[in-house]
């Protein structure tokens, strides 16, 4: 009998947040099945990560350290797991829906001959689960009819793992051959916001921000205000206000913040895919008709420019008050 | 560079998808039907490779006849030829890219470009699955594609979670477009009338050598319970009152 493993993804000696949330999928399935949990961890220097990740209710964790596995590629993370699948057999692997997961779970599903499931938001059986599809319209329960299976998770709609008992961490050394891939860099966007998945708040702009000026002046700065992650619809995104990182939605990222603050967003099915699970939402927008309004629990028929300068400073007071 | 480019067939995203009374699958009826949106980028990069470094542009759908209706769009958009291999029922992601895997041994192109999600089932698997299949490298989410002086590599600028993550392949690669890759352009007059004699071969997937064995099945199709909003405040004062002492979430 093979084991679950999930994908520890890691940024600066940390596991990201998204993790832990994959770890409560596989723990669910491991009820389901009887299977043991484990992690896997790749990179240079993890034996660290793989410390702090044993301590969520996993049996083992696996690290992996090779110069070649230091800065991720799919290529070279699917080969690596191709050797641990060979040696303690993965029934299931299970990533968070990251851009690192959905790079490369397929490359790893098509590597062990599985199935895949995407983006799912429920377990319903050792091989059904739900997944959204169609922007999020539709909720589909799909069965994956392979000995082995793949999963990505949608972090949102699983709770986070808390700290429960210590297995131990394996260094397991594997040979990974040159690939004709070369990671070349990385352009971070620093920022000291709060990441927009795991943002308690997030503040979005849309369409009817008009520029990247103005996303700036009442966006950005009614985000920093209060504490908040920044977000934008696809519209803002592809007028060039804001980078794509920032984009919530079918083709984006998925929040579902205490507090949504939805800004010149008219509400397109794809954007409400991204955000509708979201606590509460907020929406200004001039057009009383916009589609935004009909999810949001309040909403402020009002020009933006006029009503978020007020709103800053009347939240930001609130907020120095405690 | 010869470039193959995927092109599917999917209802008009900016219509609400909406189920049969039945529950058996999605209401397609009045539907109009579209280019993937990814996959129309991914058909615009083709062209421009192309319009630099000369070169032909194929384009590849999957699906029954209708699909003609896309793959002539792209033709009009500029692509060269068409290859449609016929399948009455939708393949999970896994049969797409075995289907891209036959006719990438057919037509051995140098890129292979593909939309990074199709709309309709949000899987984002297909071109990944197909990189592994041919062994060949794979750099998704693109942002800008560069190639070397010699055409054999291909500088890929990636939309990441966080920033721009930069990566070198090797070509033969599968490289997937996101949004900011360009602005698809719209098929000319001369265009469209050029593309009714462009060919457009037709393959079925006996000729590819393909039995189908679904990894994924959907057993049950569901509406998401609706959100209920729609509640209006007049100020910004009333909006602050409610944030802090109904819904306590400032």
């Amino acid at each position: 009998m093979g084991v679950i493993a999930v994908l520890g993804e890691h940024k600066g000696g940390k596991l990201i947040k998204a993790v832990f949330s994959a770890v409560s999928a596989g723990k669910i399935l491991s009820e389901k099945t009887g299977k043991e949990l484990v992690g896997v961890v790749f990179g240079k220097d993890v034996k660290g990560v793989a410390q702090e990740m044993v301590e969520y209710g996993l049996k083992k964790v696996y690290y992996l350290d090779h110069p070649l596995l230091k800065d991720y590629t799919a290529e070279g993370y699917s080969s690596a797991i191709e050797q641990i699948d060979k040696s303690i057999g993965i029934d299931y692997f299970i990533a968070s829906a990251t851009t690192t997961g959905k790079d490369l779970l397929p490359r790893l599903a098509a590597k062990l001959d599985a199935g895949m499931a995407s983006d799912i938001c429920e377990v319903v059986s050792e091989n059904s689960f739900k997944r959204y599809i169609y922007a999020g319209s539709i909720i589909a329960t799909v069965k994956v009819n392979s000995p082995k299976i793949i999963l990505s998770i949608r972090a949102t709609a699983f709770p986070k793992a808390e700290k429960a008992g210590k297995g131990e961490v394996v260094d397991f050394k594997v040979e990974v051959e040159g690939f004709k891939k070369r990671y070349v860099k990385m352009e971070e966007a620093k920022s000291e916001r709060p990441e927009l998945p795991e943002a308690e708040i997030v503040v979005s702009g849309g369409r009817g921000v008009k520029s990247a000026e103005n996303f700036k002046e009442y966006i950005e700065k009614l985000a920093d205000a209060i504490g908040a992650a920044v977000g934008a619809s696809r519209a803002a995104v592809d007028s060039g206000f804001c980078p794509n990182d920032w984009q919530v939605g079918q083709t984006g990222k998925i929040v579902a913040p205490n507090l949504y603050i939805a800004i010149g967003i008219s509400g397109a099915i794809q954007h409400l895919a991204g955000m509708k699970d979201s606590k509460v939402i907020v929406a200004i927008n001039k057009d009383p008709e916009a589609p935004i309004f009909e999810v949001a629990d309040y909403g402020l028929v009002a020009d933006l420019f006029k009503v978020v300068p007020e709103l800053r400073e009347k939240l930001a007071k609130l907020k120095a008050e405690g | 560079m010869k470039v193959l480019v995927s092109v599917k067939r999917v209802p008009d995203p900016d219509v609400k998808a909406r189920l049969k009374k039945d529950k058996s699958g999605v209401d397609t009826e009045n539907l109009k039907f579209v280019i993937n949106p990814f996959d129309e980028i991914a058909v615009e990069e083709g062209l421009r490779i192309k319009e630099k470094h000369g070169g032909e542009v194929v384009v590849v759908s999957i699906g029954g006849k209708e699909s003609t209706e896309q793959l002539r769009t792209a033709l009009a958009m500029g692509a060269d030829r068409a290859i449609l291999v016929l399948s009455e029922v939708p393949l999970d992601s896994y049969n797409v890219a075995l289907v891209f895997s036959k006719v990438y041994e057919m037509e051995k192109p140098d890129l292979i470009l593909m939309g990074k999600q199709a709309v309709d089932d949000d899987s984002n698997q297909a071109a990944q699955m197909l990189a592994e299949l041919l062994k060949i490298p794979q750099a998704t989410f693109a942002y800008r594609i560069n190639f070397s002086q010699d055409l054999k590599k291909a500088e890929v600028i990636r939309e990441v979670d966080g920033g721009l993550e930069t990566v070198e392949v090797e070509l033969p690669a599968v490289i997937t477009a996101d949004l900011r890759l360009n602005e698809p352009r719209y098929a000319s007059l001369p265009g469209i009338m050029k593309a009714k004699s462009k060919p457009l071969k037709e393959i079925s997937l006996q000729e590819l050598g393909i039995g189908v064995r679904p990894r994924i099945e959907i057993v049950e199709l569901d509406e998401p319970p609706k959100r209920k909003g729609g509640r209006k405040v007049e100020s910004v004062d009333e909006l602050v009152d409610k944030l802090h002492n109904e819904a306590k979430v400032i």
